[in-house]
């Protein structure tokens, strides 16, 4: 007999399968997906989570009899009561004479869990993302080496030189390796007694004994080497996240009547995706959502997707509300403050020349980067060139700041160029600090 | 036979090391061998982590198989019911192989190893080794090296041909697999002596009846054998095994696409003796658990502690809830294969009256494991149950019969456990287990050769049973994708040939 301990081997055999499982029902889980995200905190965006598909995508077919009709019998155990030739009811159903439960006939769906980074695959891919925003959003790359000390093994290229001739002089001193001084001094002194003219009593002992410690002392220095392997020091270098900081993101939405679901169903996606890009950014964020009619409020996050209020739409109220709120909680100096609001366009008139100058002269100043969608139903409309009244409010902001961009979206395909300039400037800037450094 | 009890039982609590697990195998061999006299492929046990038990759940529990999609689904379905809790993992995975594989799992305790050797590497494994199905239908000292060859030959076809033709081609054959076992023995390949033997009792048998008479009857004047016949001859017909026919006579495929149909087949048949001894099976592992882990108790070996952790996980497995719990899925093998060979033992040494009636064999006969191992090497679940399902456990059960009938609007119960339903109810119950029975009887009749080489088959239609219509379709169709010609499934009551439907199906064009 044999006792074979497996449980050290390679696990994840079945991952190529899963993997071929996922591509096979790809349209069925991405829709999956997609229903899901509804459901979804924006916070929650890339946990891993069940999801349900329905059987047909994946049906396996064979051939066997149908589960109802024809003449059957059935042995079934445990009767209490019955006599021959009881007649039961059938039961409801189409199970007939016995229950074929399990046999999966289509009636469930079926579940199973995706994990962090597939769930994230499938989202990203939905937005149409392209390779590069993917893999950072992912935090594939998120991390810097940074210097830490040294160590005995290393590249040739991160070898130290000072430490490593500090230690071989260490080394030398603590061995007491021959110094050219200590060989040059016998070196003078044999000279001297060969010079002696004549030859005085003792000379040929004494340069006996002199040619002997001549010979140990260059021994020694063959033995002892100036500079060992034991002494190379290599730079050490360690990976660290980026740079800790903190943001704080806006999400501010007009939740007028005219806000239809799938409208807010794009906002959220731009939200989750903007939410999703900061905390790949920042060790730490937090998100504030305030929620405006025509006059703001901040709600949380289930009042502010679900809830419909009746008003008219004054957006310099939710602009008020979000200046509110960080004089009152995130001092400007120590946060990165991000905004985002979506809306359908719609305000009153005579707020446009507010709304335009709190976002100029009090908004952006402060923050990191201010993203506008406008969303519109699913079915574009015809360009007729008209403007909306926030939309033309904001049109002179575009070109003046750079962290300010806006965005007409009518699909969630549209979303990612709004954030596409984000995604530019924060790796230019990366950039240019590495070039720094 | 008697031993003296142990001073020391083999082990105390619930830690296990490989030091104990070599202990408590030797100590299961002893009793199994000796007291049991059970015959078995030389073990070995492989621990595995719940996570690999995961694994080789989704690829129907061998230690290698090919990849594919289904297996991914398994996987991910068996993962979320574990993770959620909603469904324990088996203590154990046994593998018809000679030698015999076990995994254990490592989150057992010392007594669950136990028990899970007694029940996996001898019960399970003296089963595979002598039931004639699996003598009969599975190799098993090659199937480890046939799925390593199995494995590496798809994955060369998925580098060669793309592996999308490679999914499309199994997806077919795996809906195909069950209509891809050959149910009868195959003809063996007689040998020229034999034959010659054979030839000569013939000749022997024409000298002793020959008389002169029937030299003055009128030649024969028998028409000449019909062209029809002569087709259906050579093409092998008909046939049962689809899969078979596929690969030697499919007309549009690849040789490495006949290769891949014929693994498929392989494995397919590798596994058909374990579909149809599911109940033995597990009445056999069952059965050689409980005498062992009750010979262990009474020499000492195990303490009462594990022995009553052991009896609790034992009433867990053969648990069976009745029709109305709520809990009712179906007869659980475990308590049907325990329960009928425990009352076997019984009839073997304590019979009553009626026993001596019904099994006038080996009532009273007292040769318990002769008798025991004699159904396990001979009997599949359907003879089983039939032979040996005795009225002390129809009563015990409280089994009844409740027949459907498609013309009548409600159920009634045809039998209940009395002296005039034993017989009906234990009939019904055998064909519940006979595969014969429960799959539908399909095979393929004939090729349009002179015409627009249609293949068609016949289901043969057994108590009205149709085939499930949308399933059929879907399978029909990959048929006809590796048949490559128009395919016609005509099902026919099996009774008076009464065509009740018809399925015709194209095969889809090539991209």
């Amino acid at each position: 007999m044999h006792i074979v301990d497996r449980r050290l081997n390679p696990g994840g055999r079945s991952l190529v399968n899963r993997q071929r499982f996922l591509r096979r029902a790809r349209a069925a889980v991405q829709q999956a997906v997609r229903q899901s995200i509804k459901d979804r905190s924006i916070k929650d965006i890339d946990r891993e989570g069940q999801i349900s598909i329905p059987r047909d995508s994946i049906h396996e077919p064979t051939l066997h009899r149908t589960s109802h009709g024809g003449n059957r019998e059935r042995v079934l155990p445990g009767n209490r009561d019955y006599l021959e030739g009881d007649r039961i009811p059938r039961p409801s159903g189409q199970s007939g004479g016995g229950s074929s439960a399990g046999t999966g006939d289509g009636e469930d769906d079926f579940r199973f869990v995706l994990t962090r980074e597939e769930f994230l695959e499938l989202f990203l891919d939905d937005l149409e993302l392209p390779d590069l925003a993917k893999r950072k959003l992912k935090g594939e790359a998120s991390s810097t080496p940074r210097r830490a000390g040294y160590t005995t093994v290393g590249s040739p290229s991160n070898l130290s030189v000072p430490r490593t001739m500090q230690k071989a002089m260490s080394r030398r001193l603590a061995l007491r390796r021959p110094g050219r001084a200590d060989l040059e001094r016998i070196e003078e002194e044999i000279a001297q007694v060969e010079a002696h003219q004549p030859a005085q009593d003792g000379d040929a002992e004494r340069l006996e004994q002199l040619r002997e410690e001549h010979q140990r002392l260059l021994r020694r220095r063959a033995l002892i080497a100036y500079i060992d392997p034991v002494d190379l020091r290599y730079r050490r270098f360690e990976a660290t996240p980026r740079p800790i900081a903190q943001a704080v993101m806006f999400c501010l939405m007009d939740v007028s009547g005219s806000m239809s679901a799938h409208m807010k169903d794009l906002a959220k996606r731009f939200f989750a995706l903007l939410h999703l890009f900061l905390t790949r950014s920042y060790e730490y964020v937090e998100v504030v959502f305030i929620h405006h009619t025509d006059h703001a409020a901040e709600v949380d996050e289930q009042t502010f997707f679900h809830s419909t209020v009746s008003g008219g739409t004054v957006v310099s109220s939710a602009l008020e509300e979000m200046l509110a709120v960080v004089s009152a909680r995130y001092p400007p100096d120590d946060w990165n403050i991000y905004v985002a609001q979506a809306s359908d366009g719609d305000n009153i008139n005579n707020d446009n020349p507010k709304t335009a100058r709190l976002m100029r002269e009090d908004i952006l100043p402060i923050s990191q980067y201010v993203a506008y969608i406008e969303v519109g139903a699913e079915e574009r409309p015809v360009d007729d060139g008209r403007k909306s009244s926030l939309w033309s409010a904001y049109e002179e902001l575009q070109a003046t700041s750079p962290n300010f961009a806006m965005r007409k979206v009518h699909h969630r395909t549209e979303i990612y160029p709004v954030l596409r300039d984000l995604f530019q400037r924060r790796s230019d800037e990366r950039d240019r600090a590495k070039g720094r450094a | 036979m008697t031993m003296a009890r142990a001073d020391r039982p083999l082990f105390e609590g619930s830690d296990w090391n490989f030091d104990l697990i070599q202990r408590i195998y030797d100590a299961v061999e002893t009793i199994a061998l000796t007291d049991f006299r059970l015959d078995v492929y030389p073990n070995q046990i492989e621990v595995i982590s719940a996570e690999q038990m995961l694994d080789a759940y989704a690829s129907t529990g061998m230690p290698l198989f090919y990849k594919h999609w289904s297996f991914g689904k398994q996987f991910v379905a068996n993962e979320m019911l574990y993770r959620k809790g909603l469904r324990g993992l088996a203590y154990e995975l046994v593998i018809n192989s000679d030698p015999c594989i076990s995994y254990i799992m490592q989150e057992n305790s010392a007594t669950m190893q136990t028990l899970v050797i007694a029940h996996a590497a001898f019960g399970h494994n003296h089963f595979f080794k002598n039931n004639y199905a699996f003598r009969q239908w599975t190799d098993a000292t090659g199937i480890l090296d046939y799925l390593e060859f199995a494995k590496s030959y798809i994955a060369h076809c998925e580098e060669r041909y793309g592996e999308a033709a490679v999914e499309r081609l199994l997806d077919g054959a795996h809906a195909l697999m069950h209509q891809g076992v050959h149910r009868h023995p195959r003809v063996r390949s007689r040998d020229l002596k034999l034959e010659a033997a054979r030839e000569a009792e013939r000749q022997a048998y024409r000298d002793k009846i020959y008389d002169d008479l029937w030299r003055t009857l009128p030649a024969s004047t028998k028409a000449p054998e019909a062209a029809d016949d002569h087709r259906r001859r050579a093409l092998n017909l008909p046939q049962e095994n689809i899969l078979y026919f596929l690969e030697k006579t499919g007309p549009a495929l690849e040789p490495w696409q006949r290769e891949i149909l014929r693994i498929v087949r392989l494995i397919a048949q590798y596994f058909y003796p374990q579909r149809q001894t599911k109940v033995m099976n597990e009445g056999c592992a069952t059965w050689c658990h409980y005498q062992i882990m009750t010979k262990l108790h009474e020499r000492g070996q195990i303490t009462d502690g594990s022995f009553l952790e052991f009896l609790q996980s034992h009433t867990n497995v053969v648990n069976q809830p009745t029709f109305d719990s709520g809990h009712f899925s179906g007869f659980n093998p475990y308590t049907l294969g325990f329960g009928i060979m425990e009352d076997m033992a019984r009839i073997c040494s304590n019979p009553t009256d009626e026993d001596r009636e019904w099994f006038p064999d080996f009532a009273g006969k007292g040769d318990v494991n002769g008798v025991l191992q004699d159904a396990c090497a001979n009997y599949r679940d359907e003879s089983f149950i039939t032979q040996f399902l005795s009225p002390h456990m129809i009563r015990k059960w409280r089994l009844f019969e409740v027949a459907d009938r498609e013309s009548e609007a409600a159920l009634s119960v045809a039998a209940i456990h009395d002296e005039r339903g034993y017989r009906r109810i234990r009939r019904a119950l055998a064909r519940e287990y006979d595969i014969g029975r429960q799959e539908p009887d399909i095979q393929i009749v004939d090729v349009d050769l002179a015409g627009d080489r249609t293949l068609m088959l016949e289901h043969s239609v057994a108590d009205g049973v149709l085939l499930d219509e949308r399933d059929a379709a879907m399978v029909l169709q990959n048929l006809a994708n590796l048949w490559r010609y128009d395919v016609v499934l005509t099902e026919l009551d099996a009774q008076d040939r009464r065509i009740l439907k018809t399925h015709q199906m194209k095969p889809a064009r090539l991209q």
